[in-house]
């Protein structure tokens, strides 16, 4: 061997080494590596609540309904279903399909897990979603027994439910984890542990392999799926890791495929760096301040309108967001299913200088101007775009005469003094469960006690969205709620500041990646080439 | 010994006692509690939770009733990760947390004595300012600073570590978290190992020793080193049950599956099992380490005996 053969082997089984030392090995299978930024509570759909959680539950449980590519409600387990005239009662037609165990899915498993997750005694966190099915508040409160509950398997494939009042958005909220089936016979088998990756059975397009916590869940194609001809990635692993900065390090390296939910604070090294890779698109969120309209001075409207108006919107985007974030004027997003435009502020084309006038004068009608000065205490949860919208809008407040001192707590802390209604002017942001106008303004209904902050309390608001509760008719409906948000912009007991956008990373190998308005993208559509 | 041993290890009970009382209250003085969050709980589902446990009784049984359960082992369920008990997470996350830690401790033995020793005995050299002058930099610049500066040569540009992740828990995942850990611990034993070793170096014993005519090298390795070690000892103790408990910030870098994160994701979601859970964990780890460098001081310290 001459010596150069020999260098040249030592030189290239050195590069391997130092190739294997690094990038990750060539697969048959395919893998998607997703940067999930939590460790999930749970496996079991009943005790989730992030959408962290949500992405492995979607892969591993699929619910009535379930989501396309661009996160609307298609048939899931359930392959057609009627409704009665009156909107009450839904009749599910189950489809021919099996949990990866081998054993079918029935209207039973269904059944069972609906009632699972509203006895007091599961404990759900996210159980008051089905409360719109008729006595599932009471059965949830221990007023009904799980018999009471409007869920009932008339036969193995067919399944009824009733609810409490018309909501059309039903069938977008079966695709919510809190919908989910459970395999009924092996939650009873196994209680609390039948999540363990010995025991778990599930109906969606992956199963189980393994979750070492705080080092990786990975799920692995679920040959028993309905549609599994169609599923084209092999396994998909999810990363809990929550340190952003880490983790665009390791996509950079080719460690990971996608990251959910980007830091805005690298928007600008993104957009150079990784254009194709960065993507932005509307999301289902307001991020709104709300007014404790019980403490004094707040209960002057007049204040409160001041407010909302000096606020320069554009001035946030543009300057301290960055992240093409829409500015809000109403409480429902653009874009909502069932509603039509929402209703703004009256006030939104108004030019800024006008608004300020305006402003100002509202406020000396309540008693304020140059020789008086308002305070206000302007809370936020720690975060560095909380603070930074924090600080421009105390400046924009300025200009009004209002003196603002910010006080920034943990996140816990500043939630219990909201439910408390420990503040005068906070920040809160609300991302929708399911795409509905009624999942935003319920907020602001007076018997809505630990989301309406701010305690609104307007009989006038609240008749409206028992009306609209009450009526079937999806255009009437939608017209009832514009009225009653119109209501809430008036009386201005929250300050909407902007509309959310989602924030991805996604590898440009990735296939199949559509815009979801609820960000949902379930790794069935997805495919990877290399 | 042996009863020095027991009486000692008898003598921590009622300290741990103290610890996981004072722990125990303190936390729930903290305000925010573990289901206030982004999206407050409805009322009602509130106190299904506050049932389901224990946690709708008075504070006083709650402490007795959760002292009656570790008196069992059982250490609670998780608030937070609800398939987990304190105990398998705790479990978990110990192994990681050892290996990386204990191979760091072990480098920091190592390099950091020799590095100290080296720069003693060649005292106000330039070896010696440069070791020191290395070791300033070590402790001053803080792992936040070091680990993601570390990914990015070694992960990013250079491609020869991955940044990140356990995988499958082999070496490759490891170099560069037990390097980022073991640095400023490195620095901090090579200066304490040159403070002490100059002093011994000055002291009688030693002087005997050479006046006897024992060789230099027998000088130092048996007699001078071997009191040199007694503060890196010391230090060793808090030290290693500091390092091995994981650390925080290099498990969040690194994403590691060690119990570091614990103590802090603990404390932020207010899931008050796993605060005390990682409490007593630390707390025992202490003692039994500060055990263990009492009796190591036994051995290398003729002043000091232990006495029964």
């Amino acid at each position: 061997m001459s010596f150069k053969s020999r260098t040249g082997k030592i030189f290239s089984a050195l590069t391997l080494t130092l190739s294997l030392l690094g990038a990750p090995i060539a697969q048959a299978d395919t893998t998607l590596r997703i940067g999930n930024q939590g460790e999930p509570a749970s496996l079991d759909p009943h005790f989730l609540s992030g959408d962290w959680e949500n992405r492995i539950a979607g892969d591993l449980f699929m619910g009535l309904t379930t989501e396309d590519p661009e996160g609307n409600a298609i048939p899931g387990a359930a392959e057609s279903w009627t409704v009665s005239d009156d909107g009450l009662v839904y009749t599910f037609k189950i489809r021919d399909h099996k949990w990866s165990d081998g054993q079918p899915v029935t209207a039973q498993d269904f059944e069972y897990a609906m009632r699972r997750i509203l006895l007091p005694e599961t404990a759900a966190e996210y159980a008051s979603l089905l409360y719109i099915i008729k006595n599932g508040e009471e059965l949830n409160t221990g007023k009904a027994k799980p018999e009471d509950l409007g869920v009932h398997a008339l036969d193995d494939k067919t399944l009824e439910i009733t609810l409490k009042g018309p909501a059309p958005f039903l069938i977008s909220m079966l695709t919510h984890y809190t919908a989910f089936p459970v395999p009924k016979h092996i939650v009873e088998k196994y209680g609390k542990d039948w999540t363990k990756k010995e025991h778990i059975a599930t109906n969606g397009p992956y199963k189980l392999v393994e979750w070492l916590p705080n080092t990786h869940v990975k799920v692995t194609k679920n040959e028993l799926f309905w549609d599994a001809a169609n599923v084209k990635i092999d396994n998909v692993i999810f990363y809990p890791q929550e340190d952003a900065a880490a983790l665009i390090k390791r996509m950079r390296a080719g460690e990971i495929d996608c990251i959910y939910k980007f830091p805005s604070g690298q928007i600008d090294w993104l957009r150079q760096n990784m254009p194709e890779e960065t993507k932005i698109a509307p999301y289902l969120g307001t991020y709104y301040y709300p007014i404790n309209t019980k403490r004094a001075p707040f209960t002057d409207k007049r204040i409160r309108q001041a407010l909302s108006m000096a606020i320069d919107r554009e001035i946030i985007m543009d300057k301290v967001l960055k992240t093409g974030e829409l500015p809000a004027y109403s409480m429902v997003p653009p874009g909502t299913s069932n509603y039509k435009e929402p209703s703004y502020v009256t006030w939104k084309s108004m030019p800024m200088a006008d608004r300020i006038t305006k402003a100002k004068e509202l406020m000396k009608e309540a008693g304020y101007g140059d020789d008086k000065h308002l305070k206000v205490q302007l809370r936020y949860n720690t975060d560095d775009n909380h603070k930074r919208i924090a600080i421009a809008v105390a400046q924009m407040w300025k200009k009004i005469g209002v003196e603002t001192e910010l006080f920034n707590s943990e996140v816990k802390v500043h939630y219990a003094e909201l439910k408390q209604g420990n503040f005068e002017v906070a920040r809160a942001g609300w991302v929708a469960d399911y795409n509905d106008p009624q999942n935003f303004l319920f907020l602001l209904e007076s018997t809505s006690k630990s989301l309406n902050y701010g305690n609104y309390d307007n009989p006038e608001y609240d008749k409206l969205m028992e009306d609209a509760y009450l009526e079937s008719d999806l255009k009437k409906r939608a017209q009832i709620m514009g009225k009653a948000e119109a209501i809430a912009m008036e009386d201005a007991p929250i300050i909407p500041i902007y509309y959310y956008v989602s924030k991805n990373l996604v590898s440009t190998k990735i296939k199949g990646w559509k815009d979801a308005i609820n960000d949902t993208h379930r790794t069935r559509w997805l495919s990877i080439e290399n | 010994m042996l009863n020095y041993f027991i009486r000692r290890v008898l003598a921590s009970i009622p300290t741990l006692l103290i610890v996981i009382t004072i722990a125990f209250f303190m936390m729930r003085i903290a305000p925010g509690g573990p289901w206030d969050k982004e999206r407050s709980l409805p009322p009602e589902i509130e106190a299904n939770i506050m049932k389901a446990y224990d946690m709708d009784k008075p504070l006083v049984e709650q402490y007795f009733i959760y002292l009656g359960k570790i008196l069992v082992g059982d250490f609670g369920p998780s608030y937070k990760f609800r398939d987990f008990s304190v105990t398998d997470l705790l479990m978990g996350g110990f192994p990681a947390s050892l290996q990386i830690g204990g191979m760091a401790i072990f480098l920091a033995v190592i390099f950091g004595t020799l590095f100290g020793a080296m720069a003693a005995l060649r005292k106000n050299s330039a070896a010696d300012y440069s070791v020191m002058t290395m070791a300033m930099t070590g402790i001053a610049i803080p792992n936040f600073v070091m680990a993601p500066v570390l990914t990015l040569i070694f992960g990013v540009y250079l491609s020869w570590l991955p940044v990140a992740g356990w995988g499958d828990g082999s070496f490759q995942y490891k170099i560069l978290p037990v390097l980022a850990l073991a640095l400023p611990q490195i620095a901090y034993i090579a200066r304490l190992t040159r403070g002490s070793m100059i002093e011994v170096l000055h002291s009688n014993y030693i002087r005997t020793a050479r006046a006897k005519g024992l060789r230099e090298r027998l000088v130092l390795l048996r007699h001078a080193l071997k009191g040199a070690m007694l503060p890196v000892v010391s230090y060793l103790g808090p030290a290693t049950a500091a390092v091995i408990t994981g650390s925080v910030v290099i498990e969040t870098i690194f994403d590691i599956p060690g119990i570091g994160r614990y103590f802090i994701q603990g404390a932020l979601n207010r899931d008050y099992p796993l605060v005390m859970g990682t409490v007593i964990f630390y707390g025992v780890l202490i003692i039994v380490l500060n055990l263990i460098v009492d009796m190591l001081y036994g051995l290398l310290d003729p002043k000091v005996r232990l006495h029964d």
